[in-house]
């Protein structure tokens, strides 16, 4: 039996957003690349967000956010995330964002951040680059 | 594999038991040494497997029956399985969007999992996910399958009962049902049922149900009606579920098909293991040349089978 390695990604919208447009076309853009992408629906918390994260042991949590409150839910999935003893799953965002917000939230620890207007390959190629599907029994950091 | 590992599982810890998962998914060795030591710890969780057409609200009635097992005070493990893309290998796992009310709740464990191209509306990992999450000390794992038409049956060798869910508009759909799961679910469901239809496909499934044979002994599964987006008749439901398991209690079935299904698990993990036998005792060159005159048809298919079987029971020197 061959290990392969799956990439598992979690794409949601955190917060008072009923705009999912955006986020169904990355998810379906990772399923292409060959990821097994949960999508959890709109009007997520930050603390639903983390717990399925864990629950579903995923590489990568896809945050979208066009409603402005990017700032605070972004960093609160994080900090939850590190509270959990999961700091390694990595955290990406995306949606209407201030340019001048992007420093504070890679201070926050996500990692990269995509505007409108991005391309599809452009986020599965900094996801090749950047994101690896969790080592042969590695065990979970604690 | 590390006993810190085991006993973490055996504690109910989410993450450690996520990423053993993961491992059962991924095909990994230590992940199955890991499930092994998890083993004599199972066979506690009742087993429930929930399946039926794409779009009959499996999802949606899943959730509501962890609602309604959650206020009686149980634990709830639930499998969701959803299809890969069979040209990226991809996959969406939208199962959770109708079960997220329960996601923070520490009594609920719910995992998505892709079929991998496995057939038969389960994943293969589906049985090693369902033991992990019973080693969790999980009372109840529910077990929804792929939408899947009428010879999808695997989910009924895993599960002690097994619903399946109609709609109203199932109603012509039910006729061509000869064969397969109404033969073989234990409880079946019309959800959606507000809308029209609901009761006549109830009587068409019934009359169907009712050709099964003569005998009075025979159980015939009950037909029920729920609303899962609002609950209505689902605490109807989850008395049936009780009742059935009573019945395979008191008739000799729960073991029976405990049998059953450890009888499959065997038979699934020696063909694994003689897989696994046949990938390292090959000859690659030779077998390239054999798979060669076999296109050419210099040799039959079965032919050349019976001489790699040869090579492969051959004594060692």
């Amino acid at each position: 039996m061959s290990p392969k390695r799956k990439l598992r990604v979690l794409v949601a919208k955190p917060g008072l957003d009923g705009h999912d447009r955006g986020v169904r076309v990355i998810a379906r853009g990772f399923r292409d690349a060959g990821y097994e992408v949960v999508y959890t629906g709109v009007h997520q918390t930050p603390e639903q967000i983390a717990s399925t994260a864990i629950q579903e042991d995923v590489d990568l949590v896809g945050l979208s956010c066009l409603s402005g409150a990017h700032l605070f839910l972004f960093s609160e999935v994080v900090r939850l995330l590190r509270e959990k003893s999961a700091a390694d799953i990595t955290v990406i965002g995306g949606g209407i964002i201030p340019e001048e917000d992007i420093p504070k939230l890679m201070d926050a620890g996500i990692k990269a951040v995509f505007l409108p207007g991005t391309s599809l390959d452009e986020i599965v190629q900094w996801t090749e680059a950047n994101v690896r599907p969790v080592e042969e029994s590695q065990e979970p950091a604690r | 594999m590390t006993a810190g590992l085991v006993d973490r599982i055996l504690s109910g810890d989410v993450r450690s038991a996520a990423r053993l998962m993961r491992g059962i998914e991924d095909g990994d060795r230590e992940a199955f040494d890991t499930l092994e030591a998890l083993y004599p710890h199972t066979g506690h969780a009742y087993v429930v497997g929930v399946t039926g057409a794409p779009g009959s609200g499996k999802s949606t009635l899943v959730g509501a029956l962890t609602a309604v097992l959650r206020r009686g005070g149980m634990t709830v493990g639930v499998v969701a399985i959803d299809p890969t893309s069979p040209l990226t290998g991809g996959a969406i796992l939208g199962d959770r969007v109708r079960m997220q009310e329960h996601c923070t709740d520490a009594g609920v464990f719910i995992r998505s999992v892709a079929t991998r191209g496995w057939l038969g509306g389960l994943a293969r990992a589906a049985a090693g996910i369902i033991h992990v999450m019973d080693a969790m000390g999980k009372d109840v794992v529910l077990v929804e399958t792929v939408g899947i038409g009428q010879q999808e049956v695997d989910v009924t060798r895993l599960s002690a009962t097994s619903i399946f869910v109609l709609t109203p508009d199932s109603g012509d759909a039910i006729q061509m049902m000869k064969a397969g799961i109404l033969e073989v679910a234990d409880i079946f469901v019309i959800n959606k049922s507000d809308q029209e239809g609901a009761l006549r496909v109830k009587a068409d499934l019934q009359s169907m149900l009712n050709m099964g044979g003569p005998s009075s002994a025979v159980r015939r599964p009950p037909v029920l009606l729920t609303e899962a987006f609002n609950g209505k008749g689902v605490e109807d439901l989850v008395r049936e579920i009780w009742k059935h398991r009573q019945t395979l209690v008191s008739d000799g079935g729960l073991r029976k098909r405990a049998l059953e299904r450890a009888r499959l698990e065997l038979a699934e993990a020696v063909e694994s293991s003689l897989r696994d036998l046949i990938d390292s005792g090959l000859d690659s060159a030779a077998h390239e040349r054999l798979v060669e005159e076999l296109t050419e048809r210099k040799i039959s298919p079965r032919a050349a089978a019976s001489r790699v079987v040869g090579q492969l029971t051959r004594p060692p020197q």
